[in-house]
């Protein structure tokens, strides 16, 4: 038993009440303490990865209680890559809140942040049903917290609704858990593999209904259509390091579906068959329909921004509809692309709404801001990443999914729905740097006004860090997209691993599922 | 007893769904307090009703109520406490920024409407 598999939780959970407690009155010290300890996270994923990259299935049992009666941690490819993903993810978040003072500006963002983390990384590792929940009020207890960071009386406002709607959310889920346990008698992930499998088809009427509640739940946490309302308020209202941050949250829900219904409810299951696929389909395909029209139809950057991250969201529910291994491999690949193009998205942003001063983040002409140059560029770059434009790496994942939507029986419909709407995206796009970037110098040069104006708003300070997170963050996506190719053979390695859980069973029960069915 | 069960969780979820559809803070955290004590006592059913039975192992009792949904309970009652009391806070926040606890978000250029809306 490999006891570094717990580090990402136990990490975050001792250093996160350290912060609180002992740092609150210092923040360089807070700030020292916040940087290592998300770099160690970083170094312990990495390892991670690099021991789940052999194929095995490895298990943590908490207290070193077995199978299905203790909690056991799951380590595979899949969980190794999200652990990665996320850490690499707050590290960039870290070093933008640090470098752009919003850690400043309210108390206890890095222990909050560290309580995310937790709560992140536990969801991704678990592999028992109601620790998935336990792990998740963590990481939205945390969130609530880092969602009115800062105060303000529109974020209060907007942070209730999304505590309101993440409540209803966990009563759901308690329904749903109730339901499975009801039926199964367990809710270890692997066990309930196990009998989901065995289960005569008569009696599965109450197992597709928790699936379906399940299936709801995680909606809600990835943002699908019809569960989608909260996302473009919380996100756009939310502190910029904390929308970027919340990048990954929308994914664990994308994660929890993918784990769900590919090892306990997946395609080969006769019980629930292809009701997973049947639903998540359409609601993708809207959500992505809402995305695109909502980054046309927003009058705010910010708001813009958040349309956005639900139209990555629709690509990605598709590409994870079609439940096959190549179309996972394809999801797997668009979710780490679409994490840090959001992220960089809401950094920059930031960036831009506070040069702008009073005007804010409205979609409209304001004096020019200084560094416009750059930000126009960083701005450029992060818009073509995120609508699908070549070179970067949302061109590539979106290439992966149509190509793996090629013989679904909607195919037109697929290609159609990620055709046009990453048209759209590329017009809303360019509307939103035309006017932020383009209209303005215009204005300049038609008043005859030499570029440095007094009227300009000044700026607030050079924030080097701050960009050399959004750097940092459009780096990982162009390494992304220049080793697409190993990137790729080992999320085909993970996939394969995802639609093959008699490899998960056996290393969590220590037999596999022909043992079982006897 | 099934009845008396079945009858409280219908009744306590339907009553917390209508009122976390409600436009102000305060009917909305009374419905998500509604419907967690609803959550509550269905957890504890699926393990069957069994009353006057142990949960853990003693010499001679042949009878026994299951314990696991009685920790789940117990896990989730206080993590729906802590919710709770969170989202209280938040909502006096935001009650007291505003100075009014609606819970919608209405955009600014429509805030001349907002006097109608209440």
């Amino acid at each position: 038993m490999n006891h570094w598999i717990i580090a990402p939780v136990i990490l975050p959970a001792l250093l996160a009440p350290i912060l609180a407690f002992v740092m609150r009155h210092d923040i360089v010290l807070a700030r020292a303490f916040s940087a290592v300890g998300t770099v160690a996270m970083a170094c312990i994923a990495l390892g991670l990865a690099l021991l789940a990259a052999d194929g095995q299935t490895h298990v943590y049992q908490l207290g070193n209680w077995p199978g299905p009666f203790g909690i056991v941690l799951v380590l595979d490819r899949l969980s190794a890559l999200m652990l990665l993903l996320t850490s690499v993810l707050a590290l960039v978040v870290l070093i933008y809140a640090i470098g752009s003072g919003w850690d400043r500006r309210g108390r206890h963002f890095h222990a909050l942040f560290h309580f995310q983390l937790m709560g992140v990384c536990g969801a991704f590792l678990t592999g028992d049903a109601f620790n998935l929940f336990v792990f998740f009020e963590v990481l939205l207890i945390a969130s609530y917290g880092l969602m009115i960071h800062g105060g303000g009386a529109m974020r209060l406002r907007a942070g209730l609704q999304y505590v309101v709607m993440n409540l209803a959310g966990s009563a759901l889920f308690l329904f749903a858990l109730g339901t499975i346990y009801a039926v199964t008698g367990t809710l270890n992930i692997a066990d309930l593999a196990r009998i989901a499998r065995e289960m005569p088809l008569e009696d599965a009427a109450l197992l597709r209904v928790a699936a379906m509640l399940l299936m709801i739940v995680f909606a809600i946490k990835a943002a699908l259509f019809p569960m989608q309302f909260w996302l473009p308020g919380a996100y756009s209202e939310a502190p910029a390091p904390v929308a970027a941050l919340f990048a990954i949250m929308t994914k664990v829900g994308a994660y929890a579906i993918l784990r769900f219904f590919t090892i306990i409810f997946g395609p080969d299951v006769a019980s629930t068959g292809s009701m997973a696929a049947d639903w998540l389909m359409p609601g993708a395909l809207i959500t992505l329909a809402i995305g695109a029209v909502g980054v046309l139809g927003a009058r705010g950057l910010s708001r813009m921004l958040a349309f956005s991250v639900l139209a990555s969201m629709g690509t990605l529910m598709i590409a994870i509809a079609l439940f096959t291994p190549q179309a996972a491999a394809a999801a797997m690949y668009y979710m780490i692309h679409s994490t840090f193009a959001a992220a960089v998205l809401f950094l920059i942003g930031d960036q831009i709404t506070r040069r702008r001063g009073q005007v804010g983040d409205a979609l409209r002409v304001a004096p020019d801001i200084s560094q416009s140059g750059l930000l126009a560029c960083l701005f450029f770059a992060a818009a073509i990443a995120m609508a699908g434009m070549p070179p970067l790496s949302g061109f590539l994942g979106k290439l992966l999914v149509l190509d793996a939507a090629r013989d679904a029986p909607d195919m037109v419909l697929i290609w159609a729905a990620i055709l046009i709407s990453s048209l759209v995206l590329v017009v809303g796009f360019a509307r939103a740097g035309s006017v932020l970037f383009w209209k303005p110098a215009g204005l300049a040069a038609l008043q005859g006004r030499p570029d440095r104006t007094p009227d300009r708003v000044p700026d607030p300070d050079p924030a080097r860090w701050a960009f050399a997170a959004i750097f940092g963050a459009l780096f990982v996506l162009a390494m992304l997209t220049v080793f697409a190719g190993p990137a790729m053979t080992y999320l085909d390695a993970t996939a394969a691993q995802l639609f093959d859980p008699s490899g998960y069973v056996s290393a969590v029960l220590g037999r596999g599922l022909e043992g079982a069915t006897q | 007893m099934e009845v008396l069960v079945a009858s409280a969780i219908a009744v306590l979820t339907a009553a917390g769904t209508y009122l976390i559809l409600r436009l102000r803070a305060f009917p909305v955290i009374l419905g998500m307090t509604m419907l967690t004590y609803g959550v509550n006592l269905f957890l504890f059913a699926t393990g069957r009703l069994t009353v006057h039975a142990p949960p853990i192992l003693i010499k001679g009792v042949e009878v026994y109520t299951d314990p696991l949904p009685q920790a789940l309970v117990l896990t989730a009652i206080v993590i729906s406490f802590g919710m709770t009391a969170v989202v209280v806070m938040i909502a006096l926040g935001a009650f007291i920024e505003h100075g009014d606890d609606r819970i919608d978000i209405v955009d600014a250029a429509d805030d001349t409407n907002t006097e109608i809306n209440r």
